[in-house]
Order: structure tokens, then sequence, then C-alpha cells
């Protein structure tokens, strides 16, 4: 279903940008006349992407066990890449495949102490592989991150001043430091469409003067990053709005980093735990004053109805490992929730997944061969993998062809309805959150 | 089931399968290699990724140690293994033990055999063990057979007992298959065992063969358990046993070395797990098979097996376990191949080789992603199943000798 509109997107890099000089083109095709919700398509070097739209991550330069073919076939036109790398202490090594990786999912779960941030693959080799898309084969688009979130949320040693990020690695006591000119650097020799600035990242249940300290940190960084960009005409730098769950510093960010000339915007700091009744008013603060012509790009945000609403509230593009980290523990994502198909329940359940799903597992396989699988190999994941990421670009397409037929406030209230047993159990925020933008549930 | 084959030089066996499956339709070439698989899925891939592979072997593997703990699902399915994994349109060979799994010895008794699944060991008497076979639905299966004799070491007695259970087990699943609704169509294979005493291996193919068997397997010989002389010592003298025109196949034997010293022997039909194990390790196949230089590999050659990053060892210790890296590969873990943006081997036209580079493949190993797995299993399959294009090849010509000294790289 994704796949056909596809086709006409793809361009070879000589067309780069509709217009001289300009990496990101957004042409904004429908705007849902009672909500915030808007359908475009933005034009980047490598293809064009259709909005709203769910990007997968695949950090490390994979796509976990699903091959760049693959997701092409599911229609994926842009997803999130890197290489930065979590050195582990060294442990025994397993004796298979699929041991040495729970061991590492594990710990990134854990976020283990003694880690130190490597990045595996220098820029030299990188250049020479023809940037991350020649490296990993992903012919569309890229966005990368910073590299900033990782390293603060999951090195228990690093400590950020104003020259970057620094931390010292336990295994050989050097000190790293990850700056806006290095964090910039790198992402010009990866060569994604999108980078993101490097942001003074601070989690949202914080409070008090860092929050404040971090925004203002972060405009600092981001002029620091627009400098420091090689390639501005093939490179799309988005700034990042920070500011906590204040809406005063949000105000103040807003309207400073909205006076640098950046192809798009990022929503930041949220999605770390805080009450999602804050979390959607910072959202719709932040697209209230975002430029309408420029996409916003709420940051790790990818549970469905998480999206829905803030599609509602005026956001472009998404991101998170929900989907595909939930398939490698055996969850499958369905319109009615999900299905932990390790559970005896589904050992005799011979139905697809989802008997309505398109998707490469769903028309071959059964839950009961999946439930069965799961005890003895890989390939399991990749089939739950397949089909959690068709789900999420199915129900993007769907939402973004709703807004494009002026239906979207319907399309929303079937989903609603779908997802959840009775009106009674509609999260509360999500029905403020859409309540807000005209959108009403009853 | 009839294999035909070609007219050679006595003592090569060079031909096709035919007749087989359940509509009589499909054939496979001999010697070949299996497809193997865990549960009814090739490790690490799903269908599409398999599809990428191209030309599949005919015959896939299922062993039944992997699907053992679902008996009941499958009874609950009732259209057998091949359907409940949605394979493709395939000839599915059910074998007991998973070669690339340990299998302890000591517990099988006059009555029963154990199996070892994930869930742990599973103990089957014939009547349990047809059952389980009823519930698969192959088109191939093999009897159940002790086995345990294998350790050198065995005393006489233990040897003696494990051929008398052998083909007692044999009768008795020839009995129930013909009572078997589920089995109708499908081919029983009987097992040759004897361990490594020659007396017993003659005694157990003469006997065996005069059951109504459609096939052969030579069970015992499994690497890491017999060294390659004796092996092929034996293999010969069961061969001499067994009938012209039905197939053997031995289990546990895929090192290409080994593979090629049973061909001799008169072996039709290998287990295709040795590309998994590879993979297991982070290793590619590497070992050249074509018999006709190239100026690539020519090039290559002087630059010495080690540039290419296999082992410069020329012998690998006989008694070698499954986890241990052989000469024919190349270990993408190490640090040398971090920079290196050559395919895993120059001229291999796989998935992997005409994508990626040692470099990636490096990359996803020391990050630890899934990736790995499923990059190297294409590659190693295919090289693998080319291997076997080329032992066809090299019969159909009368040159195994040079495909011999091209392999070992002597």
């Amino acid at each position: 279903m994704a796949a056909s509109t596809v086709g006409e997107a793809e361009m070879n890099s000589a067309s780069r940008g509709a217009i001289a000089g300009a990496p990101l083109v957004l042409r904004i095709l429908a705007e849902c006349p009672v909500s915030k919700a808007r359908a475009c398509d933005m034009t980047l070097p490598h293809c064009t992407v259709n909005t709203p739209v769910f990007m997968p991550v695949g950090t490390q330069g994979t796509m976990k066990g699903v091959t760049a073919e693959q997701l092409e076939n599911l229609g994926c036109q842009i997803c999130l890449g890197n290489t930065y790398h979590l050195g582990m202490r060294p442990v025994s090594g397993s004796a298979t495949l699929l041991g040495s990786f729970r061991q590492a999912e594990q710990r990134e779960h854990r976020m283990d102490h003694g880690c130190a941030l490597v990045i595996t693959v220098g820029p030299e080799l990188i250049e020479k592989a023809k940037g991350l898309h020649g490296f990993m084969n992903w012919r569309r688009s890229l966005l990368t991150d910073s590299g900033g979130f990782q390293m603060v949320s999951l090195v228990e040693l690093s400590q950020v001043t104003e020259e970057g990020v620094k931390f010292r690695s336990p295994y050989d006591n050097k000190e790293i430091l990850l700056s806006p000119e290095q964090s910039i650097a790198i992402q010009n020799s990866l060569g994604s469409d999108i980078m993101m600035q490097l942001d003074d990242v601070v989690s949202s249940t914080v409070t008090g003067p860092r929050v404040e300290e971090a925004m203002r940190r972060s405009i600092r960084w981001l002029d620091r990053c627009i400098a420091a960009n090689r390639n501005p005409e093939s490179q799309n730098l988005f700034a990042i709005i920070q500011g906590g769950l204040n809406s005063e510093l949000r105000h103040i960010c807003l309207e400073e980093m909205t006076k640098r000339d950046v192809p798009g915007f990022a929503i930041g700091g949220l999605s770390g735990g805080e009450e999602k009744d804050d979390f959607w008013k910072m959202v719709t603060l932040s697209t209230d004053h975002l430029p309408r012509e420029k996409p916003r790009y709420l940051m790790g945000v990818g549970y469905a109805v998480d999206l829905v609403v803030c599609v509602a509230l005026g956001c472009d593009m998404f991101d998170c490992v929900f989907p595909t980290r939930t398939a490698r523990f055996g969850s499958a994502l369905v319109p009615w929730g999900s299905l932990q198909l390790k559970h005896k329940q589904y050992a005799k359940d011979f139905q697809p997944i989802d008997p309505e799903c398109t998707c490469p597992t769903c028309r071959r396989h059964s839950r009961a061969y999946l439930h069965a699988l799961l005890k003895c190999d890989t390939a399991a994941l990749h089939h739950i993998t397949i089909h959690n990421i068709s789900y999420q670009l199915s129900l993007m397409q769907s939402v973004r062809q709703s807004i494009i037929d002026g239906c979207f406030p319907q399309f929303v209230r079937a989903f609603m309805d779908r997802m959840f047993p009775s009106r009674e159990q509609y999260p509360r925020w999500a029905v403020d959150a859409l309540a807000s933008v005209g959108i009403t549930l009853n | 089931m009839k294999l035909e084959l070609r007219g050679l030089a006595p003592g090569t066996r060079l031909g096709v399968l035919a007749g087989l499956g359940r509509s009589g339709t499909r054939a496979m070439e001999v010697p070949g290699c299996l497809l193997y698989t865990h549960c009814g899925s090739v490790p690490h891939l799903t269908h599409d990724t398999l599809d990428a592979l191209g030309r599949l072997p005919a015959v896939t593997q299922l062993p039944l140690a992997t699907v053992a703990e679902h008996q009941e699902v499958l009874e609950a399915f009732r259209e057998g293994a091949a359907k409940l994994a949605g394979l493709h349109d395939t000839v599915l060979f059910c074998s007991l033990q998973d070669p690339a799994a340990p299998c302890p010895a000591g517990y099988n008794t006059s009555k029963s055999v154990s199996l070892w699944s994930a869930a742990g060991r599973i103990e089957l008497t014939v009547p349990k063990y047809v059952a389980m076979q009823a519930a698969v639905r192959p088109d191939w299966y093999q009897s159940l057979a002790d086995g345990d004799a294998q350790p050198a070491g065995s005393s006489l007695k233990r040897v003696r007992r494990s051929v008398e259970r052998t083909l007692t087990h044999l009768d008795e699943c020839v009995l129930l298959h013909q009572k078997t609704a589920e089995l109708v169509g499908a081919e029983l294979f009987g097992v040759v065992e004897g361990a490594d005493v020659r007396e017993e291996r003659v005694r157990s193919a003469r006997e065996t063969a005069k059951r109504p068997v459609g096939g052969f397997v030579l069970d015992g010989f499994q690497s890491g358990v017999m060294d390659q002389a004796l092996r092929a010592q034996l293999i010969a003298a069961v061969t001499a046993e067994l009938p012209r025109d039905k197939p053997r196949l031995v289990l546990g034997v895929g090192r290409p070395d080994q593979v090629l010293s049973c061909v001799e022997g008169g072996v039709d039909l290998f287990e295709g797990f040795f590309p998994f194990v590879a993979t297991e390790r982070g290793c590619a196949l590497c070992f050249r098979f074509a018999m006709e230089p190239d100026p690539e590999s020519a090039v290559q050659e002087q630059n010495g097996v080690t540039e290419d990053g296999g082992s410069s060892r020329t012998e690998d210790p006989e008694h070698q376990d499954l986890q241990q890296m052989t000469r024919f590969e190349m270990n993408l873990n190490d640090r040398r191949y971090r920079d290196d943006l050559r395919p895993l081997v120059v001229g291999c036209g796989c998935y992997c080789c005409r994508n990626h580079s040692r470099a990636y493949l490096h990359h996803l190993l020391v990050t630890k992603e899934l990736l790995a797995g499923v990059l190297l299993m294409l590659h190693n399959v295919s090289h693998y199943s080319s291997f076997f294009s080329s032992v066809r090849e090299a019969l159909a010509t009368d040159r195994l000798e040079t495909l011999k000294s091209v392999v070992l790289g002597v």
C-alpha cells in the first residue's frame, strides 16, 4: 500500500532539491480544516518523503534483522541510521549470534555502567564507503542523530560543559569529547539527508535552573552547528527546540531558534517519562510557534495513539525505537493493541498476526508458527520486526490519506474506537489533546 | 522416487533423484546437500531473504529435534510441518537429531532413543516416534536409530547392541509406517550404524538393505567423532553393501574436504548445516572451488591465502568440534576487516557480496547486530551450494582430484 507513493519520488543525486541550493523542499498537499494536521511531500536529496511519516530507527547502520531491500519493499522512505556504538566491557563470548545479541540488548536495556561510546566506523572509512548510504546500502533518505542523546543517557560518566559532552572511557581512561563541531563533522561524513544539531539534553523530569541552562546552551550549540556544516547545499541541519516542561522557556527557545535559517525543527526534550498531560501541551505550544512551511519532527514518539494525536497537534515526522524493539521481545503491534506472541495462548492460533495486514509476515505465517519459532531461531524476530514496521508505516499512510481526503477527524474516531474496548478507556490526555484542536471523541 | 545415475567410472555417483515429493514431480541432483532448517525456517532467514538465494536445494531438512516440542500444535494443525512453517514448495526430509547441536550419549535404551530438543531430552519409542512423524508429514524420514555407540572406545558389545536395536526399530517403523495414513507416500530411510567396527558396519548395511526402505542414512560418521581416514574406509565398506539405485545420506559431515572424501566413498546427500555453524561464529565461507583459474583468483593465489583472511593453517585437527573455525572460512570479527571495503568473496554473486562489504559485516559483528547473521547466512548457503555444483561438475568431467586440490588450497 505504501509502495505506490514511492515510485514517483526517487531521484538520483544529480537532481537534488527542486530549488537550487535547497536540499529540502516542503510542499503542503492538504491541511485538516479542523485540527492542525497536515499532509506534505518533503523532497530530500535521496528521495521525496510523504508526511506524516514514521521513521524506523536503525542506529548502528542497520535496521536490526531486516535488510535494506526488505525495508525498501515495505515502502519505507526514510529511516534513522548511525554508526555510534556502545563499547561493552568484555565478557565471555556467546557461542551463538543470538546469544551475543541478547547480551547486547540486555545491557542496552539496563543502561550498563562502564560503557564507552565508541565510533566503530571512522569518518575516513565512511567517506570511502560513500557515506552511510553506501555503507548500509540504503538508497533512500537517512536522518542521523547527533550522538548526544546516546552519550548522555547511556554513559554513566558523562559530563556536559560549554565545549561539548565529555566523558572518560572506563577502559583506557582517555577523555572523549563530543562537541557540536565534531558531531556535525561526523554527520557530514555520514552524508545523511537530515542531520540533528547537538543539543544539551536534559530529562523532562528535571526541574530548576538546569533546564534553562540547557535550553540556552542548545541555542548557542545550534549556531556552532550551523557554522560547522560543510554541506549546507546537500544536507539539512535541523534545530531541536528545548525548554523542558516550562512554557516560558519553550517560548524563548522557539523565538530564538526560529530566527535561525534552518530547513526544519525538531521538538526535543519530551517523551522521556513526563506526564502525558504536560507532554501534549508542550507539543502543541511548539507547533503553534513553528513556521508552517517547515517540517516539524517530534523526537522519540512512536506509540500508535501518540502518533495520531501528535499529527492532530501539527507534527509531521516521528521516530521511536519502540516498534522495532518490542518486536525483538516477541510483541506484535495490531490496530487493537499488541499480541505477546510468546504467550501460550498463541500456541495453536493459526491466524496471522492481523488477518487484514498485507505484510510479508502476515501473508505467510501464523501466530502459532511464530510462537513456535520464537523458541528456536532469530528469524522469528525478523518476521515480527517486519510486521511492526509495516504496521507503523501503514498507520501513517492511512493518517496521511485521511488528511488528503478531508476526513482526518473521522479517521481519528475510528482509530480510537478500534484501539480501545470502550470510550471509558480512552486515555484522558489524548481526549484532552484532541479536543484542544477541535476533534471530539463522542 | 527414482535414482538415475549417469554411467561414469565405477565408484563415482552422479545423477538425479527424480519423482520426489507427494506429487512425484520434483527432482534433486546428486551429490547434493539439503537445505538446513530449524523448525522449518532456514536460520536467520525469512521467506524474502531466502528468495534472494535464487536456486535452492530441492530437498529441505527438518531435524525432528527442532520441532519435537510442538507435536501437539502440528496435530491440531493437521497439515504437516512444511505448511505450518510456510515453506516454499519443497521436498521435506525429517531427520532425527540436529547436526549443529550436541547430542549427549548414554540415554538410549533398548526400547527408546533420546531426542535432544530445545525443551530438553525427549524419550521416544518407535510408536511415539512414528506418531511424531505423522504430525510432521514429511516426504522422507529416517527410521529411529540408536546412534549412541559413537564415541571411540565403545565396547564391542555396545556397538553390536546399537546395530541390533536400530534394526529392530526399523522393522517396527516399517510396520507402523504401513498403518499410518499421514505417512502414505512418504519414503522411509534405514539407518546404518556400527561405530568404528568394520564388521558391524558391514552387518548393519547388509541387514538394513534387506528391508523395504527408500534410501539409507549413514550415522556415526559425524565430524568430530571419527577421523577422515577411518571414515573413508568404513563408508566405502558400507556403500559396497548397499543397492546402487537408492540414495545414501551421511549425517553430520559438512566440511568441504570431508564431503569430498564421502563423495568418493559413494555418498549422495549431505546435511546442509555447515554454512550455519560458520555463521554462528561470525565466519564467512571463502574456500575456493572453481576449477578454471581466472585472472582474479590467480592474483589472489599469489597473494596467498592469508590475504583473504582464511586461516594460514594447512590442516584442521581431526577431532575438531563444531565451534571451531576451519581453514575454509574467514573470521569477520577480526580487526583486519575494519577498513576492508571488498565483498566477502570477490566474484561471489550472492546478495551479501553484491551489496555489502567486509567492513560492514565486521561492524555488524562488533556492534552485535542481528543483520550479521542474515547476511552471513545468505553468503554461506550460497557459497556452499555453489561448491556442490562444482562437485557435480568435477564428477561429470572426471576432475575430482583437481577439485580436491583447489578446495584444499594445495
